[in-house]
């Protein structure tokens, strides 16, 4: 199931399409792939146990699409560029290793950025797109909901990853929603500065 | 961004003002020409830069959107390097206050090439608003014109509420540098959710004051844990308060009270700004 999402302030050649695999049995597969290069698969492929929720993995796309707009990617292409943007610091392969499918993922999310003023993706459409996924991704398709999100968010790992364990702006918080609540703003906040 | 200037009057024939009027004194960040579901709406205009509702991502998510557009009397390069190190320490002072637990709006996004901060949006109405009209309420009501410890409970609450905020926000060592009460949102309760600072207002009243105080506009505020700038933040907002409520000014030393209870150090802040009463905001008698 392949999701269609309209970003605001973006410009209309640009469409975003995301897919959510469960259970996926060939993550060695894949991750073979984005090594090798392989063009057919230029996808972001996030581990999706470092996602928090629709809103998190959209502003890491949002960032991406303002950074390939101003000219300032750091790595090959928009999609390399979603799995950095996940990241509060600027080293790049640790970002791969960290948010990018490993072959060891379980759950995985797919994003696909098609831009129609883009010569080599033009001719890419999201009917072709799906295929391509139903094809190459052995796992269970899953609606890409805040509510399936949630069910393989690995917390700890993001409060590592993100340097959260000492944030005096956490301790406060008894209830658990609004302390992930305020966890998920301090990851987007972290993400905004990154690079910067 | 509170300090509002007369827009300049455009040299040019009326006719052409017309036309041009809204292109050349607005030019809108790039990020805003691209296709939006609601138009961003201006909220304020200050003497740096424009704050603009707008939403972030999907249409049902909110934001504010800070653009700081570049000055054409500047040097392109050094207007340049100006925008983005204002743009990015104020990213960096939100994101910092918002790890220690002072509550400011979350960073969204930053485009330091374009000037555009991307902020979450405060709900609520700026402190100043709601002061004002409970001290119109009182004055319709017949009680004394000033404001009093005694019988201003639900305006005491508050105040020791903004006194808590600055202290906080001194704690984790941000000097504010423009501290007013438009300059602090009064968000309303999240219900059922324990607020992060303080609780509800003292004493019961018709829940105008009720809230959170949120600290907002970062854009003169810098990193440091020096007495003589965090007392001259207490200053001008000492000064600013007695200028925009003055019926509520004896109500000042509340702030204060609650600001010592917050950190350490703050008494000595406290002994410090008696001498920044005494000779005002500058320190030195130069420029």
């Amino acid at each position: 199931m392949l999701e269609t999402i309209h970003l605001e302030h973006i410009p209309h050649t640009l469409s975003i399409h995301v897919a959510f695999y469960r259970n996926v049995t060939n993550a060695s597969f894949l991750h073979s792939q984005l090594l090798a290069r392989n063009a057919s698969f230029e996808y972001a492929l996030i581990d999706a146990s470092t996602v928090i929720s629709r809103f998190h993995l959209l502003a890491a796309v949002y960032k991406s699409i303002t950074v390939e707009l101003g000219g300032n990617m750091k790595t090959p292409n928009i999609h390399s560029e979603i799995v950095c943007a996940l990241s509060s610091n600027n080293n790049i392969a640790e970002a791969y290793r960290r948010y990018g499918i490993s072959p060891i993922s379980k759950d995985v999310l797919v994003v696909k950025v098609l831009n129609t003023a883009h010569a080599n993706t033009s001719d890419l459409t999201k009917e072709s797109t799906e295929t391509h996924l139903n094809e190459h991704v052995k796992g269970e398709s899953v609606e890409f909901s805040d509510e399936e999100i949630a069910k393989t968010t690995d917390w700890s790992k993001l409060r590592k990853y993100h340097k959260l364990n000492g944030a005096a702006g956490l301790d406060d918080i008894t209830d658990m929603d609004a302390k992930r609540k305020e966890m998920e703003m301090m990851i987007v906040s972290a993400m905004a500065l990154r690079g910067l | 961004m509170t300090t509002l200037l007369p827009l300049p009057v455009p040299a040019t024939p009326a006719d052409e003002v017309e036309a041009g009027a809204q292109s050349h004194q607005f030019p809108l960040p790039q990020t805003l020409n691209y296709p939006t579901t609601t138009p961003p709406t201006l909220i304020t205009q200050g003497a740096e830069g424009r704050l603009y509702k707008t939403t972030y991502l999907l249409p049902s998510i909110p934001c504010a959107l800070k653009h700081r557009p570049s000055k054409p009397y500047r040097h392109p390069i050094l207007d340049q390097r100006l925008t983005r190190h204002r743009i990015l320490s104020e990213a960096r002072i939100l994101q910092k206050c918002r790890r220690e637990g002072v509550p400011v709006p979350a960073l969204y996004a930053v485009d330091e090439g374009t000037g555009v901060l991307i902020m979450e949006w405060i709900a609520g109405a700026p402190v100043r608003v709601p002061v004002n009209e409970y001290l119109r309420k009182r004055k319709a009501d017949g009680l004394r014109e000033a404001a009093t410890k005694e019988d201003g409970e639900e305006l005491v609450g508050l105040m020791r509420r903004i006194g808590r905020a600055v202290g906080r926000l001194h704690k984790v060592g941000i000097v504010h540098g423009d501290l007013t009460t438009s300059n602090m949102m009064l968000r309303p309760w999240d219900k059922g959710k324990a607020p992060v600072n303080g609780h509800k207002a003292d004493g019961e009243g018709n829940g105008l004051l009720d809230g959170e105080i949120v600290i907002i506009d970062f854009g003169l505020a810098s990193q440091g844990t020096q007495d003589e700038d965090r007392a001259v933040d207490l200053y001008v907002l000492e000064r600013a308060f007695g200028s925009t409520h003055p019926r509520a000014e004896g109500l000042f030393e509340v702030v204060l009270d609650a600001y010592r209870g917050e950190f350490k150090t703050a008494n000595i802040v406290l002994k410090k700004l008696e001498d920044v009463r005494m000779r005002g905001r500058k320190r030195s008698m130069l420029g």
